[in-house]
C-alpha cells in the first residue's frame, strides 16, 4: 500500500515536469487517434459494404461504360435477385471546392439494393415521381442549407452544361457507418438530356450494380455475368462490393501507408520523450531508492515505483488524449465531410490508444528501472545531498 | 580477542569485525580503502568512527551494516557472519537489525513524517492498526509528535533528522549505525540530536555506531577508534585494547 502511495505521490511530485509530459502524451494519443480515424475512415465504404451486392464494370476500366442492353441479362442469371444501374456524374456545384460524390441512378432499384439510406415514403414517392428531383444525404443537406423543393444546380464535367434538379428526399444513414454526403438522381434525366445533344453517349451505363438472392452465390453470380459478355465489344468485371471498393482504397495506399508510418512515428517520439522523463526522474530519486533497499526493501519493490510511476504518467496521458479524441474527431468529420463521410472513432482505435500508452510506459520505464536496481546502496547513498 | 569473547567492562560482543579488507574499482584501477581491520564492539557501546575525509570510516560502517560487501574478512553481528548472506539474505537482515541515520537524514520527500517512520515496518508482519502504534511511539519517543503529519520539506533539519532516528529505532533493531548525523545540522540542533543518540544509549541499551570527523559529537560516545588511510590507527578514549593497528 506504502508502494502505491509513493508510486502515485512521485507521479506527480513535479508538477510542471509531469504535467507537461502528460500533456506531451495527450497531444500524442490524440494525433495517434486522428490518424488511426483517418485511416479507418479511408476504410469506411470497404467495412460498410454488403456481401450480397456485387459491381459490374467495364473490364477494361471504370471510365468506360457498358450498354444499357446489359440489364436484362443480367437480371436472367440464377441468384439474381435485383438489378440496377448509374453513372458518376461528376458535377460542379457553385465551385469546384464544393466536392461531393454525385450520381445518376435507376432510382427505383438502387434504393430497394440500398436500404441503409432511409428515405421517408412521401419523400420517396416524391423522388420517384419526379424526374428532376434528387436526393441527397442528411449531412450533405445540412452544409449547404438545402431544403425539400429547393432547385440546385450542377455544372457538368462528364457531360457539359448546367444541370437543374429539385430536391425531393433527404436520406438518413441506417446506422453510424451510412455515408449521408451522397446525391442521387434519376439516370432517365441525363439519357433524355444527352440523346438530344449526343446521342451516341445514350442508353449507357457506368455500372451495374446486382443484388444477389444469398451471399454465398456471389462468387458464382459475378462468374456467370463475365462470361456472358466475354469476348464482347463490352467485356465485364464484375466483383463484390467490397473488393470494388478495395479497389479504389489500392488506389491511394501510398497514403494510407504514409499515414500508418506517421502515426507509430509520433509514438516513438513520444515514447522517446517519457523515456527521458523516466530516466532523469529515476536520476534524482536514486537516493529515494538507495534509502528503500538500505531499509530492506527489494529489486522487486523499486521496479513496482518506476514501472508504476511511469504508467501512471502515459495512462493519465493517454485517457486525457482518448478524451480529447471525440470533439476533435467531430470537428475534424464535420469540416471534412465530403472526403470522410464516416469518420467516428471506433473501439479499435481506443484500443489501440491503451495498448500504445502501456508500451510507452513500459519501454521507458526498463533501462531507468535496470540501472536503479543494478547500482550499488552505498552509491546510490553517495549522490543524496 | 577471540569471537564472542567479552569486553573489559564485560558486556558480550555484538559485532566482531576480523581481517577486513575492502577495495573500490575505478575501470582498471583498484584503490584500496580498508586495511585488514580487526575489532570488536559490545552490545550497548556507543562508538564513534572517527578519521580524516577518505580514511574509510564510511565504507567501514558501510560493510558492518551490510549495505556494501567486504573483499576479504568477516563481520559477525549477534549471531550472523552477514559477509556471507546474499544480497537478498543481507537485504532481510537489514530490515531485521540494523537501523540508520544519516547526515543528510535521507527521508522520502513525499511521505509524511509518521509515513516515513512506518515505512520500514512495512517489511514486518504487524498489522496496520501495529505498524501505526508503533511510529506514534517512536516519533513520541522523539519529540515529534506533533508534527506527524507533516512532509519533510516543512520539518527544519533537526527535525527531520528526528524522524529520521524515529525510523531507525521503530523496529528495535540490533545496532543503530549513523554516518555523521550532526554534519548538515547547526550546533543546537547538533548537540539535542548527540543528547537523543546518548538517551537511546544509555536508557534503551542501544549500540550505537557512529561515523563522525566532529570532535564534539564524538565526545558524546563512550568508545572512540580513529581511522587513517584505511587503517585502524587506534584508540583516542576508551577504546579496547584488541585493535590492530599496523601502522
Amino acid at each position: 500500500m506504502t508502494i502505491l502511495k509513493i508510486l502515485f505521490r512521485n507521479a506527480f511530485h513535479n508538477k510542471l515536469r509531469s504535467g507537461l509530459t502528460i500533456l506531451g502524451i495527450a497531444v500524442a494519443i490524440l494525433a495517434f487517434g486522428l490518424l488511426r480515424t483517418v485511416i479507418s475512415s479511408w476504410y469506411a465504404g470497404v467495412e460498410a459494404a454488403s456481401t450480397s451486392r456485387l459491381v459490374t464494370r467495364n473490364a477494361i476500366s471504370i471510365i468506360f461504360t457498358l450498354p444499357l442492353s446489359y440489364n436484362e441479362k443480367i437480371r436472367q442469371h440464377e441468384g439474381v435477385k435485383m438489378v440496377s444501374y448509374g453513372n458518376w456524374f461528376g458535377g460542379i456545384y457553385i465551385d469546384e471546392k464544393n466536392f461531393f460524390p454525385n450520381f445518376c441512378v435507376e432510382p427505383r432499384t438502387y434504393l430497394e439494393i440500398y436500404p441503409e439510406f432511409v428515405l421517408g415514403p412521401a419523400e420517396k414517392k416524391a423522388f420517384l415521381a419526379d424526374r428532376k428531383g434528387f436526393v441527397a444525404g442528411r449531412k450533405l443537406a445540412a452544409k449547404y442549407g438545402w431544403k425539400i423543393g429547393d432547385t440546385v444546380t450542377l455544372k457538368g464535367t462528364i457531360y457539359p452544361g448546367n444541370w437543374d434538379f429539385v430536391l425531393r428526399g433527404i436520406y438518413k444513414g441506417r446506422d453510424d457507418t451510412t455515408d449521408e454526403t451522397q446525391f442521387y438522381f434519376h439516370w432517365d434525366y441525363l439519357n433524355e438530356t444527352i440523346k438530344k445533344a449526343s446521342a451516341q453517349r445514350a442508353d449507357q451505363v457506368g455500372f451495374y450494380m446486382i443484388a444477389v438472392t444469398r451471399p454465398d452465390l456471389a462468387a458464382d453470380v459475378a462468374l456467370a455475368v463475365d462470361k456472358t459478355f466475354k469476348n464482347s465489344l463490352a467485356e465485364t468485371l464484375t466483383e463484390t462490393e467490397k473488393a470494388f471498393n478495395q479497389g479504389f482504397i489500392a488506389m491511394s495506399g501510398a497514403i494510407v501507408t504514409a499515414i500508418q508510418m506517421v502515426s507509430f512515428v509520433v509514438i516513438i517520439i513520444i515514447m522517446a520523450v517519457v523515456a527521458n522523463t523516466m530516466a532523469m526522474t529515476t536520476r534524482e530519486r536514486i537516493g529515494d531508492y538507495a534509502i528503500m533497499k538500505t531499509l530492506g526493501f527489494g529489486g522487486r519493490d523499486i521496479t513496482v515505483l518506476i514501472f508504476g510511476e511511469s504508467l501512471v504518467i502515459t495512462l493519465t496521458g493517454c485517457f486525457t488524449g482518448m478524451i480529447l479524441t471525440f470533439p476533435a474527431a467531430a470537428a475534424f468529420g464535420q469540416a471534412l465531410a465530403t472526403f470522410f463521410p464516416v469518420f467516428i472513432v471506433s473501439p479499435e482505435t481506443l484500443y489501440l490508444d491503451v495498448l500504445a500508452a502501456l508500451l510507452i510506459g513500459c519501454l521507458a520505464a526498463v533501462i531507468p528501472t535496470r540501472q536503479a536496481i543494478r547500482i550499488g546502496i552505498a552509491d546510490g547513498l553517495r549522490r543524496i545531498g | 580477542m577471540e569471537r564472542g569473547s567479552k569486553s573489559p567492562n564485560d558486556k558480550q560482543n555484538i559485532v566482531e569485525i576480523r581481517n577486513l579488507y575492502k577495495s573500490y574499482h575505478r575501470g582498471s584501477l583498484v584503490v584500496p580503502v580498508l586495511y585488514d581491520i580487526t575489532f570488536d564492539i559490545a552490545a550497548g557501546e556507543f562508538l564513534a568512527l572517527m578519521g580524516p575525509s577518505g580514511s574509510g570510516k564510511t565504507t567501514l560502517l558501510n560493510l558492518l551494516a551490510g549495505i556494501d560487501k567486504a573483499d576479504k574478512g568477516s563481520i559477525r553481528v549477534g549471531d550472523m557472519d552477514i559477509t556471507t548472506l546474499s544480497e537478498t539474505e543481507l537485504a532481510h537482515w537489514r530490515a531485521n537489525h540494523v537501523g540508520f541515520i544519516f547526515q543528510f537524514y535521507n527521508l522520502i520527500p513525499v511521505l509524511k513524517a509518521i509515513e516515513n517512520v512506518e515505512l520500514p515496518l512495512h517489511l514486518t508482519s504487524l498489522s496496520k492498526r501495529e505498524r501505526r502504534e508503533h511510529s506514534e511511539t517512536a516519533l513520541r519517543m522523539v519529540g515529534l509528535e506533533h508534527r506527524m503529519d507533516h512532509y519533510p520539506k516543512e520539518l527544519s533539519g533537526g527535525e527531520q533528522q528526528r524522524v529520521a532516528i524515529a525510523r531507525a529505532i521503530v523496529t528495535d533493531p540490533t545496532i543503530l549505525v549513523a554516518d555523521e548525523p550532526t554534519g548538515d545540522l547547526d550546533r543546537v540542533s547538533a548537540e539535542e540530536i548527540l543528547a537523543m543518540m546518548e538517551r537511546l544509549n544509555a536508557e534503551m541499551g542501544k549500540t550505537i555506531i557512529m561515523v563522525t570527523h566532529d570532535p564534539r559529537a564524538a565526545q558524546h560516545a563512550k568508545i572512540l577508534r580513529h581511522l587513517e588511510k584505511g587503517y585502524l590507527n587506534d584508540t583516542l578514549k576508551g577504546a579496547h585494547d584488541d585493535s590492530q593497528n599496523p601502522l
